[in-house]
């Protein structure tokens, strides 16, 4: 059942422009008000001045974990003599999650000048831009946008004529997941296999080569443009609660309007799926099942708890309401990678999408999520060839807590919440093949006809 | 600075590990490390089977820590509380490591020419299931000799990257340590390049299993049968403090000298291990104390207090004694 409501179009601040013609290009973005905040930060403000008015945002870092980003910068050590860097973390990987890719391929100004004023709070000399390898096409467009911004001053020595000289580089990773992990990621940038790093030390104290360094998410980047543009103050106006400013949402599965949408963070999680400003519905007219609301790896939520959480309020788009009863009826905001699925979607088999997805990608440092991922994968696949057993459910949710809390990196703990959840939430599933001893795809999205045909 | 492991009060200096500090009080509360290597800069962290409990932070900072800790990696902080054999999610949660460190291994002891040394082996026994859960095929690697003196196979490798930081700070060559990710992950043959250099030989002692051995002596015998006696010569190279394999008058084998934790803290050159197999070339010490309830010291259980030990942990793994009483 359709149902289209009346909906006010929320605040943008970070795509509002991303329809005009040649956006991605320096003049375009200037003629629209681009690098107002540099202008503004390095001409007006002291360096603690642009991190107090980050504080002050309440914005809180974009790439998963939501940890409040003023208070990261704040923790940076700043020892004399020793440089300081800004890395940017554009490996999105998360399946679900491209939103970054959207902001750095339409306005990659954006993404520049929230570095050069970010750099400039943090006092960095040098910032990286650490893109995954698929994104080649997006590294150039990048690229070519920083080449812009050097040869029109805004890098390079003096910017603008100021005190304050910075150098902005951008390395392509190999194309692993991990390498999102920030401390995979720095070894990574500095050349040797992305492994995890075991902390302490935190970047913060030793990150790139050994010295402070602040690790953030594109679009975190990004929303320090607005901030310093309105002021943090005006900018935690937005939203609710500790939830503020707006949010890139990539959203995808079984919508009618797929796709990456600003929105303000406090809006309900029923309008996000069924306005027409956003997903539009479910398409083909399909009841929602489940959703995993944050990059495949918060837990999946049933229909009824995504909607409202267990004491019946209605769940919105925040941090806190999206957690709202734990991990045993919340889940999490993560990354912002939003996935819905129809009643025809079998959870099993999107489980083991994802198990298969973790076990690919663990760096095998640690025994738990080394060893542990490819079992969750195995035992999940018996299910889809319909020869698992009932005591398997048990098996796999033993496998999942002994991994979760027991790794180097969270990347163990992003592999067992799903395992976690689809048997919280589903388990009558698993059971039903684990009984008739067969598995019956009830989705027909992958049917791939044209190829077998 | 003051910690508190399982009950245990102890004074250590700033920097210490949980895990030195519980080696400090004793075998009966220090938790097993199967990657940590006290003579080996930055090891440990891998194998997760020395996490333990903080159950308290420190005095400034009473919160206890929300995940369990490897101890090998965390350094204590004044006032901290710490459990590990009084802690039952502590040895669930050893469990499963054991458990994910068993699943891909091939269980050959047998045949396997690290038995009796191996501290797979003694974890499997002290904080294993008894059975397996695992139902599939197990990962298969061809044996490779890297160089004439050392063979690895993968199929026994529990990823502990102790190897890796040998040809890392022995040698001179800094060689990739590890191909490919997950459990496709092995130790690559790039090592090979290390075998040219005089201390390489060390990564068949800092192996915890038998995943890298000594091809001289391969099957020679089983390690029980053998008696080991420290000896010393002047050597150009190591410091010539080596362990001898005997059998009879002859040297099987030659080692550097584990500790009671079965860490070398004195690494030896190849010349010394590979070359020296004559009595003649050694000047003997005496027999050496081989101080874990080992195989190797079947016949003279001279050390009952820390068979005592040994026992008690299997039977509180077993859950035959509550675990608020200690030894
Ligand atoms: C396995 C793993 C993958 C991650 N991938 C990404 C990623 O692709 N992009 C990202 O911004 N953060 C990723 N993170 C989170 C980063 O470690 C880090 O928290 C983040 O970049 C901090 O930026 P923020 O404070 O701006 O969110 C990942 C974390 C883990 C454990
Ligand atoms: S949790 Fe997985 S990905 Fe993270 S360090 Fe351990 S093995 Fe590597
Ligand atoms: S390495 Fe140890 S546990 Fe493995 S087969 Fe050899 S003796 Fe047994
Ligand atoms: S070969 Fe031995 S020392 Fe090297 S990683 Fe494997 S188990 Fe550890
Ligand atoms: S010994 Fe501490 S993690 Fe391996």
């Amino acid at each position: 059942m359709q149902r289209v409501k009346e909906f006010n179009m929320g605040r943008k601040l970070l795509i509002h422009n991303d329809h005009i013609p040649n956006i991605h290009t320096l003049e375009v973005y200037r003629a629209n008000g681009g690098y107002a905040s540099v202008e503004k930060a390095l001409k007006t403000m002291q360096p603690d001045q642009v991190t107090d008015e980050v504080k002050k945002s309440g914005l809180r870092g974009r790439g998963g974990a939501g940890f409040p980003t003023g208070l990261k910068w704040s923790f940076l050590a700043k020892p004399e003599g020793v440089e300081r860097y800004l890395v940017c973390n554009a490996d999105e990987s998360e399946p679900g999650t491209f939103k970054d890719r959207y902001l750095m391929e339409k306005i990659p100004h954006a993404l520049i000048e929230g570095m050069i004023t970010s750099s400039y709070a943090l006092g960095a000399k040098t910032s990286y831009i650490y893109i995954r390898g698929e994104y080649f096409y997006v590294a150039r467009i990048v690229e070519a946008a920083i080449a812009e911004a050097y040869a029109a001053g805004l890098l390079g020595k003096n910017i603008l004529g100021t005190d304050f000289s910075h150098d902005c580089y951008i390395q392509v990773g190999g194309g692993a997941y991990i390498c999102g992990e920030e401390t995979a990621l720095l070894e990574s940038l500095e050349g040797k296999r992305g492994n995890p790093r075991i902390k302490p030390p935190f970047p913060a104290v030793a990150g790139l080569w050994g010295c402070p360094t602040v690790v953030n998410n594109v679009e975190t980047i990004a929303a320090v443009v607005p901030i310093v543009n309105m002021g943090g103050e005006e900018y935690a106006k937005i939203g609710v609660g500790k939830s503020t400013g707006t949010k890139l949402i990539s959203a995808s599965g079984h919508i009618n309007k797929p796709g990456v949408y600003e929105i303000e963070l406090g809006i309900t999680v029923e309008d996000f799926i069924y306005s027409d400003e956003y997903c539009g519905g479910i398409r083909n007219g399909k009841k929602l099942k489940a959703v995993v609301a944050g990059g495949s790896s918060v837990p999946i939520l049933p229909a009824e708890l995504i909607l409202k959480t267990a004491k019946g309020e209605p769940r919105l788009m925040t941090y806190e309401s999206l957690a709202d009863g734990g991990f045993q009826s919340g889940t999490m905001l993560g990354s912002g990678g939003f996935i819905a699925m129809d009643e025809d979607t079998s959870i099993v088999k999107n489980l083991f999408t994802f198990a298969r997805f973790y076990h690919h990608e663990s760096c095998g440092q640690c025994s738990p999520c080394r060893e542990g991922t490819g079992w969750m994968e195995k035992i999940l696949q018996k299910f889809l060839n319909g020869t698992a057993n009932e005591s398997d459910v048990e098996l796999l949710w033993d496998i999942q807590s002994k991994i979760e809390g027991k790794t180097i990196c969270p990347l163990g703990e992003a592999a067992a919440w799903p395992v976690a959840a689809a048997i919280r939430h589903f388990k009558h599933e698993f059971i039903e093949i684990a009984q008739k001893k067969k598995f019956v795809d009830i989705s027909h999205y992958d049917r791939l006809n044209l190829v077998r045909a | 600075m003051k910690v508190t492991i399982d009950g245990i009060e102890i004074d250590v200096p700033k920097g210490t590990t949980i895990l030195q500090a519980a080696r400090m009080i004793g075998p009966e509360v220090a938790p097993p490390a199967m990657c940590y290597y006290s003579s080996l800069k930055t090891s440990g962290g891998y194998c997760r089977t020395c996490i333990v409990k903080v159950t308290q932070g420190s005095t400034a900072n009473p919160t206890p820590m929300p995940k369990p800790v490897a101890s090998c990696r965390t350094e204590v902080m004044d006032g901290m509380v710490v459990e590990n054999t009084i802690n039952a999610d502590v040895l669930e949660a050893r469990k499963g490591v054991v458990e994910f460190l068993l699943i891909n291994h091939p269980l050959d002891c047998p045949v396997c020419d690290q038995a009796g040394e191996c501290s797979l082996q003694d974890l499997s026994y002290e904080h294993g299931a008894v059975n397996t859960r695992y139902e599939f095929p197990r990962r298969e690697f061809e044996r490779i000799d890297i160089g004439k003196y050392v063979q690895l196979h993968m199929n026994r490798c529990i990823m502990c990257f102790r190897c890796v930081k040998v040809a890392e700070q022995l040698t001179d060559n800094r060689v990739h340590g590890v191909m490919h990710r997950g459990d496709a992950a092995e130790i690559s043959t790039y090592i090979e390049n290390i075998i040219e250099n005089d201390f390489s030989g060390n990564v068949i002692d800092v192996c915890p299993v038998g995943a890298l051995t000594d091809k001289t002596f391969r099957f020679k015998s089983r390690v029980w049968f053998t008696n080991p006696v420290d000896a010393t010569c002047d050597c150009k190279k190591c410091l010539g403090k080596v362990r001898l394999w005997m059998k009879g008058a002859d040297v099987l084998r030659v080692t550097g000298r584990k500790d009671i934790w079965g860490e070398v803290n004195e690494f030896i050159c190849n010349t010394c291990r590979f070359e020296r197999k004559n009595v003649s070339d050694w000047k003997v010490e005496g027999p050496s104390q081989i101080h874990r309830a080992s195989v190797i010291s079947q016949n003279h259980y001279n050390n009952l207090n820390e068979l005592k030990v040994q026992v008690m942990k299997q039977q509180r793994a077993l859950g035959f004694i509550p675990f608020d009483k200690r030894p």
